[in-house]
This record gives structure tokens, C-alpha cells and sequence, in this order.
């Protein structure tokens, strides 16, 4: 919970968190060293100095820290576990709905959990989604397009396989499709990060919503053109919204593009957490506003309203969080007990 | 030890050896320079991608290269080395270029495909799509828009309106008076004029990426069109920067790098 200086309270919904085990102990080979390598990059390239995590913590973080760190000094009120399975890296696998749903257990109020599929398991995999939904009751799942995997490059959403796994999706009840269409997941391919393949599916499945991960980039002139056409196409905004720190006025282009061609209902917070932490996010962003020179261009503006939305009434919507009912959950499960509360004027 | 050696030689031939290595190894980067990323539409030794570049005295020339991170993407990676390899293969006195790219995912496949001269396609067999052209295409044509709209946006800033914007050919286009930035964002445009249509004089300097003259109605649409392209390619370069500096601290030893003759 986000509350303002005039003591509004902002109800925020992190979409994107990871809970990891990167450790040596686990790592596989090479690629699994130069996987969380690459992660602790991003971390320690784009957090201000005073956020920097030692290396040994960034690589595998216990349930402890990952709750305080979202929801008791950061802002989240609720967080959506994605999974990243990387079992051919790690030897328990990186970060998988087994390993989050342990983390939903012990905190049902706080987390959604969502599962993932690989169109390449042919019917093998089919059934294992099925299960999967069945057990965890999945509202999303996590995807990876990009992803190589022994002779192959990657997938298109567009494949014959592809629509067979969405179809049992939907009929599973599994409603958000978040795709990873951003930066470094193993790409042998460029091309495997075109977002032309989000544009058919989600023409062909009107009833599914497609969230792209890190808003396309390296692709964002191409994703803003692609939303602009689907209503049913949502941006996500995390490794973007770190830049706010950086290059704010990167970041300002970004959203203000964004704010543009998808709109501030189509947009979506994400931490990424443990690569970013919620409070200097959430702190940095509830301070930012696009500055004049840039919203002369769109016309682009980052409104109280906008904000409120972007972090996490359109997560709430998408994932049917009826927002008072789980903050009172929450607030009975002393889940705002650090809050010291407002002294009454 | 090799002090004896050395005084053996004629002082005068072992300065002019030197000499000429040193003019080789500028003439060298500057051939690098012209490589660009072909995302980020930048130069592979701006970007600080290059770490050596050396000529033994038999003119056998030794790239070696590295990347933002493990993961960059192997055909990207592949054709970055291909284009630095040809680029300097073609100056005259190159007898051989080894290509060697350093700690990637993909690194042994890459440097053996290098070393054999073959293809994209022929290193990677049924991983490639066999697309890597239409990919390079792809972002010549981004890299296009983007240094057209740098060009144009500036020219509208010192008061040029679309009218005349329009109105000019590539001939009256390369003789317009223009302070030192447009004359850099010029030269930029020029570099990229012919991915897109024919660059003969009497042709109009400003098309569209399909080749159609630009028009004074609809102008303003079609540069906002394009904005993206480059904010785009900024936030990959920013992302790409900040990574490869953070992967190597950039206190890596480097070579020197000599400047190339005025």
C-alpha cells in the first residue's frame, strides 16, 4: 500500500516477481553462472547505489526477505509469481510454480501464482498443463518465446502448436497470457523477439489478454503499433521503470509512447523482483511526471488517476481482485500492521 | 634477451616498420568504426565493443570482440563479426582476419564459423532461420528512419519549413548551409539514403521507407510516425551501455587506439 502525502492509499499489485534460487549449489553448468551473471547486470547497472545487493544475496534470496522486501518496506500489496524453469541451467530449476507456490502457501492473500507451458512438450506437455492449472487454479501463465531449446530457435505464439496450448488455457480457465518479448532470455534468434505473432493471437483469442513483458523492448516502436490495434494487448513495464532512476528522461519517452498508443488502462506495474526492489520504484515513480517538452509531443500525461491505475487497479481487473474486499483481508491478517497510522487532524 | 637483436637491425628499418604498423593499426580502426551494431545503429568501437585490433609483421590482422551479455543474440553477434571482418579485408594489405568473439554463449560455435569462413546459416544448420538478410535489412531500414527523423526534426528546428523540406532534391540537399550538427546528421542520413530508393542527384533527399517523396501535407504525422524508432534505439543503446560497462567495469585493459590519419 502506497499511501500519498494528503493520505490517500494506493492499492498496488506487483505483476511481475520472481522467487529464485540462482545459487552455485544449484546451478547446472556455464550458463547457469552466466544467467544470474547477466541478472545481477541489470540489477547493479540500473539501481541506485544505496539499493545495490550483495552478489550472495542476488543469487538466492530466502521467503523472509522476499516478503519484507515487497510488502512490508515496499509498497506491494499483492505480487504475481512468474515462473522462469531454466532446468537445463539449473538443476532444481531456476524459479518454478513449484518453488512459488510454497511462497503462495504461506502468504494465499499476498500472491497470485501463475504457472507456465512450452508449446514444443507436444501432448506431454499438454497434460502436464492441465494438471497444473487444475492444482493451482491458474488464472495466468508465464511465456517465454524466445527461449532456445535443443535444435530449436524459439516459437511463434502463431504456431499450429502454439493455438493448441492456448486453446486448453482458455478452456482451463486461465484468462492472462504474459509473454516475455523483452531482453536476453537465451535468444539464439533477433528475430525471436519480433511481437508480430502477439498481434495474430490476440485477434484469434479475443477472450484471453496478452500482457508483453518489458513492453516489446528491444522492440517498443513495433509493440506500440501492434497494442494500439488488439484491446485485448497490455504492456508491462518492468526493466523499463527502473530506467527512472538512470535516464529518467528515457523513461519519460517510454511512458509517455505508452500513454499514447495503449492508453493508462492498458499498462501494468512490475518489480521484477529480486532484480529491482518495490520501495524506490514505487517511491521514484509516485515523484515522476513527464516532463513539458515531452508531453508536447503525445499530449502524454502521468496523472495521480493514471498512476493509480498503472500499479495496480489494471492488474486487479485483469486478475478479478475486488480491491476492498482484499484489502480488508489483508488489513485482518495484520498484513498492515507496520503502517503507523494517520493521526487524525 | 633480445637487446642485441634489436641493435643489429638497422635503427633506420625498425622505425620505419614501426611506423608503418602504427598507420596500419589506425587504418584498421578506422575501418572498424564504420561497423555498426545493427540494432542500435551505432559504431562496434563507440560502443566499446572492440578490445584488440592488431597487425603482426606479416599483415595477418587479430579482431577480438565481446558483448553486452552472454546472451546477445548469436545472429546479431555473427554478422557484427562478419561485417568487421570484411571490412577489413578490403583494404589492400590485409593478407588474413581472425574474428574472435569472447565469453558468449554461443562464443565456440561462432569463432569456429568465423574461422572458416562460413555462413550464418552454415554455422548454426537447422537452429538459423536462414532470415539473417531480411533481419539486416530489417534494421538498415530502422537505422534509415531513425538518422532521416534526427535530420529532419533538426532541419525544422533552424526554421526550414515542410515545404521546402520536401522540395529538395539530394544535390540541393548536400549543398544547404548547415551549422557543424547538421552536417553531422547529414552525413548520417546520407551513409543510409540508398537502402531505401535510388540516390541520384536529381532524386528527392527525403522519401519514406518505401521510396515514395515525403509530402508538405502530412509531414508532421510522419515524423511523430517515426519518433518511436528512436526513442527505441536510444533505450536499447542506454540498456546496452550501461550493461557491458557493468559486465566488464570498462577498467579492462585496452589497446591503444590510434587514431586514424586526418
Amino acid at each position: 500500500m502506497y499511501r500519498t502525502a494528503t493520505g490517500e492509499e494506493i492499492f498496488v499489485i506487483d505483476g511481475h516477481t520472481h522467487f529464485w534460487d540462482g545459487s552455485p549449489a544449484n546451478q547446472k553448468n556455464i550458463h547457469g553462472k552466466q544467467f544470474i551473471d547477466c541478472f545481477y547486470a541489470y540489477h547493479s547497472n540500473l539501481s541506485p547505489p544505496s539499493e545495490k545487493w550483495e552478489k550472495e544475496k542476488f543469487e538466492k534470496y530466502d521467503a523472509k526477505t522476499m516478503f519484507d522486501d515487497l510488502f512490508v518496506s515496499g509498497y506491494d500489496d499483492m505480487a504475481i509469481l512468474q515462473p522462469t524453469y531454466l532446468t537445463d541451467f539449473y538443476k532444481n530449476g531456476f524459479n518454478t510454480t513449484e518453488r512459488n507456490a510454497a511462497m503462495k502457501r504461506s502468504h494465499p492473500d499476498r500472491f497470485i501464482l501463475n504457472g507456465a507451458f512450452d508449446p514444443r512438450d507436444g501432448s506431454k506437455g499438454l497434460e502436464d498443463l492441465h494438471a497444473l492449472a487444475e492444482k493451482h487454479k491458474l488464472k495466468g501463465v508465464k511465456l517465454y518465446t524466445a527461449e532456445w531449446r535443443g535444435e530449436s530457435k524459439g516459437y511463434k505464439l502463431s504456431d499450429k502448436e502454439s493455438y493448441r496450448y492456448l486453446e486448453a488455457a482458455q478452456k482451463l480457465g486461465i484468462k492472462n497470457v504474459h509473454v516475455h518479448k523483452g531482453p536476453t532470455i537465451i535468444p539464439l534468434n533477433r528475430d525471436a523477439f519480433d511481437v508480430a505473432d502477439i498481434d495474430d493471437v490476440a485477434t484469434s483469442f479475443q477472450d484471453l489478454n496478452f500482457i508483453v513483458e518489458h513492453c516489446g523492448l528491444p522492440r517498443l516502436d513495433d509493440f506500440c503499433w501492434i497494442a494500439t490495434q488488439e484491446t485485448n494487448v497490455y504492456a508491462g513495464i518492468a526493466v523499463a521503470l527502473p530506467f527512472i532512476h538512470s535516464r529518467p528522461g528515457y523513461f519519460a519517452h517510454v511512458m509517455s509512447e505508452l500513454l499514447f498508443w495503449l492508453g493508462p488502462d492498458k499498462i501494468l506495474y512490475g518489480s521484477d523482483y529480486g532484480i529491482w526492489t518495490p520501495k524506490w520504484l514505487i517511491d521514484k515513480f509516485m515523484a515522476f511526471e513527464i516532463p513539458e517538452d515531452v508531453t508536447k509531443e503525445t499530449g502524454s500525461v502521468l496523472t495521480m488517476e493514471n498512476k493509480t491505475k498503472i500499479l495496480g487497479l489494471n492488474a486487479a481487473r485483469l486478475y478479478g481482485i475486488d480491491v476492498e474486499a482484499q484489502k480488508q483481508k489483508i488489513r485482518a491478517g495484520g498484513g498492515y500492521a507496520h503502517f503507523v497510522e494517520p493521526v487524525p487532524a | 634477451m633480445s637487446g642485441r637483436v634489436a641493435r643489429s637491425l638497422p635503427e633506420r628499418d625498425r622505425q620505419v616498420d614501426e611506423r608503418q604498423i602504427e598507420t596500419r593499426q589506425a587504418e584498421l580502426w578506422a575501418c572498424l568504426h564504420v561497423v555498426t551494431d545493427p540494432e542500435l545503429d551505432e559504431s562496434v568501437v563507440d560502443l566499446n565493443f572492440v578490445t584488440r585490433a592488431d597487425v603482426d609483421a606479416a599483415n595477418h590482422v587479430d579482431i577480438e570482440f565481446r558483448l553486452p551479455t552472454y546472451w546477445c543474440a548469436a545472429n546479431f553477434s555473427f554478422l557484427m563479426a562478419d561485417d568487421m571482418r570484411r571490412a577489413v579485408a578490403a583494404l589492400d594489405w590485409v593478407k588474413s582476419v581472425s574474428v574472435v568473439l569472447g565469453e558468449h554463449m554461443y562464443a565456440d560455435k561462432i569463432n569456429a564459423g568465423l574461422a572458416q569462413g562460413l555462413s550464418f546459416q552454415e554455422t548454426f544448420g537447422v537452429e538459423a532461420d536462414g532470415e539473417l538478410e531480411d533481419l539486416r535489412r530489417t534494421f538498415l531500414l530502422k537505422a534509415f528512419q531513425r538518422r532521416q527523423v534526427a535530420l529532419l526534426n533538426h532541419l525544422t528546428e533552424l526554421g526550414h519549413v515542410p515545404e521546402t523540406i520536401t522540395a529538395l532534391t539530394l544535390a540541393e540537399l548536400r549543398c544547404l548551409p548547415l551549422d557543424d550538427e547538421g552536417d553531422r546528421l547529414r552525413r548520417r542520413y546520407f551513409e543510409r539514403r540508398d537502402v531505401v530508393a535510388g540516390a541520384r542527384d536529381e532524386r528527392p533527399a527525403f522519401v519514406d521507407a518505401a521510396g515514395s517523396p515525403l509530402r508538405a501535407d502530412g509531414f508532421a504525422a510522419y515524423v511523430s510516425g517515426l519518433r518511436r524508432v528512436g526513442i527505441n534505439a536510444e533505450f536499447n543503446s542506454a540498456l546496452c551501455r550501461g550493461l557491458l560497462s557493468v559486465r566488464f567495469d570498462l577498467e579492462t585493459p585496452f589497446v591503444p587506439r590510434p587514431r586514424a590519419p586526418a
